[in-house]
C-alpha cells in the first residue's frame, strides 16, 4: 500500500504545488467521499485554517446523483502549503456548486483542484472562486470540466478573480474544458487585478485610513463567496475567519 | 484657513501648477474659473494629495500645518473635504458603509469616540434629507449606477456628514438639473456657510454662484491665479469670455 510516490510537478495537477511541504504529510489520506443520493439536497463546508507552517491536503470525491445538489463553500487559507480538490460526478439534472476563497500572505502556497464530471445529461455546476495574495503568497486554481458524449445540455461555469496585494505575489489560474457532447453551454472567465488606486484614494479623501480602506475593498471582492451559505453559525465563523486573515494581510 | 504659496506641481513630469497663490480665511467663499485645462482639478487633487500629484514647490498651510506633511485620509482628518469632477464608484460598498468607516476613521484620528449605528444613521438621514436625497440611495454601492446628477448629490450627503472645516469642490454643479442645482446650492449653504468654515468652489458657470454667492472669483489660467475680483468677475467672464478678461 505504501507505494505511492511523491508528485512531481511534472504533474500538471501538482504543477504549482509546495512539494516540500507536501513530503512531511504524504502519504495523504484517502479522499473523503460525500454522496449525495437521488433527489437530495446536502451542504457542505471546509475551512483551511492548519496552523503556520503546516501542510493540509483534503481531498474530497463527491457523486451527486440523479436530480441530487450539492453546495460546497471552502475557505482555504491556512498552513505553509494548504491544498483543497474536488473530484465530482454528476448524474442526470444533478447540481454541484461551489463558492470558494483563498486568502494567503507569507510564503503560503494555497490550490483548490476541482474536476468536475458531467457524466449524464441535463447536470449543471457552478464554481466561482475569489482569491486574494499578499506578500510572496502562491494561489492557484486548477478546474477542469469534463462533459461526457450523452451529456447533452449541460450547463456549467467557472468564475476565478484574483486580487494581487504585492508585487511579488502570485496567481494562477487554469481553467480546462473538455466537451464531447455538442448541446453544452459552457462559461469561464478568469481576471487578476489588484486594488483600485482611484477608489483607494477616494477613500483616503473621506478620512479612511489606508488598512481600512483596503480591508473594506478586500472584503467587498470576497463579498458574495459565503452569501449563501444556509447555516448562520458556518456563515458566521467563515466571514470571520475571512476578514481576520484579511486584516492580518493588509 | 487656506494660504497657498508659489506652489508648482508636476504630474508624470509635466509641469501644471506653476506658482499658485491664493488665501482663504474662515467665513469665506471663493469661486475658480478657468479655462479647461488650466489646472483647476489638478488644485483640488494636489491639495487633497493624490497620488502622483508631485509638489515640487510652494507651500500650502491649512490651519498653521503643511498639508504636504500629512496623509490625504490625515488631512480629510483635519477636516479638508474634496468634491471630486468625477466621483468614484465603487462596487461592493455601500455609501452607508463607506462614510460610516470614513466618518469613525476620522472621529479615532482626532481622538474622538466612534458614532454608534444608530447615532450614525440618523445623521445620513437627516444629511440625506436636506440634499433630497432617498436614504436608499445610501444603501446602495458608492456611486455604482448612479447618474451624473446623483453622483453630485451623494457627494454633498457626504460633505453634509464628514462636516469638513474647508471644502474644495470641483464642478459639483456639472450634471445638476435646474431643480438639483437649486437644491445642491441651498445644501452647500446649510452645510458650509458659517464663520468657521470655508469653501472653495470650481466652476465654470455663474448658475451655481447665483445661490451660493461667493466673496472672491479667482481665475486660474495656465497654472496660475492670473486675476481675482468679486463676484462681479465671474458675471464680467461669463459676458467676456477668458480671452477678454484674462488679457485685460
Ligand atoms: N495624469 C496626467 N498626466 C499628464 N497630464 C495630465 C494628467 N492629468 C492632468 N493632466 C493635464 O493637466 C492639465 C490640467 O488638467 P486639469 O484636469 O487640472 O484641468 P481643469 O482646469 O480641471 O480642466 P476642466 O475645466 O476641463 O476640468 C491638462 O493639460 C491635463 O491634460
Ligand atoms: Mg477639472
Amino acid at each position: 500500500m505504501t507505494t505511492l510516490t511523491l508528485p512531481t510537478r511534472r504533474q500538471e495537477e501538482w504543477r504549482y504545488s509546495d512539494l516540500d511541504a507536501l513530503a512531511a504529510i504524504w502519504p495523504t489520506p484517502a479522499p473523503t467521499r460525500i454522496d449525495v443520493a437521488a433527489g437530495e439536497n446536502a451542504r457542505h463546508h471546509l475551512l483551511q485554517d492548519a496552523g503556520e507552517g503546516a501542510a493540509a491536503v483534503h481531498d474530497y470525491a463527491i457523486t451527486i446523483a440523479d436530480e441530487a445538489r450539492l453546495d460546497f463553500h471552502v475557505l482555504n487559507i491556512g498552513g505553509k502549503f494548504g491544498r483543497v480538490t474536488f473530484t465530482v460526478t454528476l448524474g442526470k439534472g444533478a447540481h454541484f456548486e461551489l463558492n470558494g476563497a483563498i486568502i494567503g500572505g507569507g510564503d503560503q502556497v494555497l490550490e483548490i483542484i476541482t474536476k468536475v464530471t458531467h457524466a449524464e445529461p441535463d447536470a449543471t455546476s457552478g464554481q466561482t472562486i475569489r482569491s486574494i495574495l499578499g506578500q510572496r503568497a502562491t494561489g492557484s486554481y486548477l478546474g477542469s470540466i469534463n462533459v461526457a458524449r450523452n451529456a447533452q445540455r449541460t450547463d456549467a461555469f467557472q468564475s476565478v478573480k484574483a486580487m494581487l496585494l504585492d508585487r511579488t505575489a502570485t496567481a494562477n489560474a487554469k481553467p480546462e474544458l473538455e466537451i464531447y457532447a455538442d448541446d453544452v453551454k459552457c462559461a469561464h472567465g478568469a481576471t487578476v487585478g489588484e486594488l483600485d488606486k482611484q477608489a483607494l484614494f477616494y477613500m483616503a479623501s473621506r478620512g479612511m485610513d489606508p488598512a481600512t480602506a483596503k480591508t473594506l475593498l478586500l472584503k467587498a471582492f470576497v463579498a458574495g463567496v459565503f452569501d449563501d451559505v444556509a447555516d448562520e453559525a458556518v456563515k458566521d465563523r467563515l466571514e470571520a475567519a475571512a476578514l481576520a486573515k484579511l486584516e492580518a494581510l493588509v | 484657513m487656506l494660504t497657498i504659496e508659489n506652489l508648482t506641481n508636476e504630474i508624470d513630469g509635466k509641469a501644471i501648477l506653476k506658482g499658485l497663490s491664493l488665501s482663504i480665511k474662515a467665513g469665506e467663499i471663493h469661486a475658480i474659473m478657468g479655462p479647461n485645462g488650466a489646472g483647476k482639478s489638478t488644485l483640488a487633487y494636489t491639495l487633497g494629495g493624490r497620488p502622483g500629484y508631485q509638489v515640487t514647490g510652494g507651500r500650502a498651510s491649512f490651519d498653521g500645518v503643511n498639508l504636504f506633511d500629512l496623509e490625504p485620509h490625515e488631512r480629510a482628518a483635519a477636516g479638508l473635504f474634496l468634491g471630486f469632477q468625477y466621483p468614484v464608484e465603487i462596487p461592493g460598498v455601500s455609501n452607508l458603509q463607506f462614510l460610516r468607516e470614513s466618518l469613525n476613521s476620522q472621529r479615532k484620528a482626532r481622538g474622538e469616540e466612534p458614532l454608534s449605528g444608530g447615532e450614525f444613521i440618523k445623521l445620513a438621514k437627516e444629511k440625506a434629507g436636506l440634499l433630497g436625497l432617498d436614504m436608499e440611495m445610501l444603501k446602495r454601492p458608492v456611486n455604482v449606477g448612479f447618474s451624473g446628477g446623483e453622483k453630485k448629490r451623494a457627494e454633498m450627503v457626504q460633505m453634509g456628514i464628514l462636516d469638513p472645516k474647508l471644502a474644495i469642490l470641483d464642478e459639483t454643479d456639472s450634471g445638476l438639473d435646474i431643480d438639483a442645482l437649486k437644491i445642491v446650492g441651498s445644501g452647500i449653504n446649510a452645510i458650509m456657510r458659517k464663520p468657521d468654515k470655508a469653501v472653495l468652489l470650481i466652476t465654470h458657470y455663474q448658475r451655481l454662484l447665483d445661490y451660493v454667492k461667493p466673496d472672491y472669483v479667482h481665475v486660474l489660467a495656465a497654472g496660475r491665479i492670473v486675476k481675482s475680483g468679486g463676484p462681479e468677475l465671474a458675471l464680467e467672464l461669463e459676458r467676456e469670455g477668458y480671452a477678454e478678461v484674462v488679457a485685460a
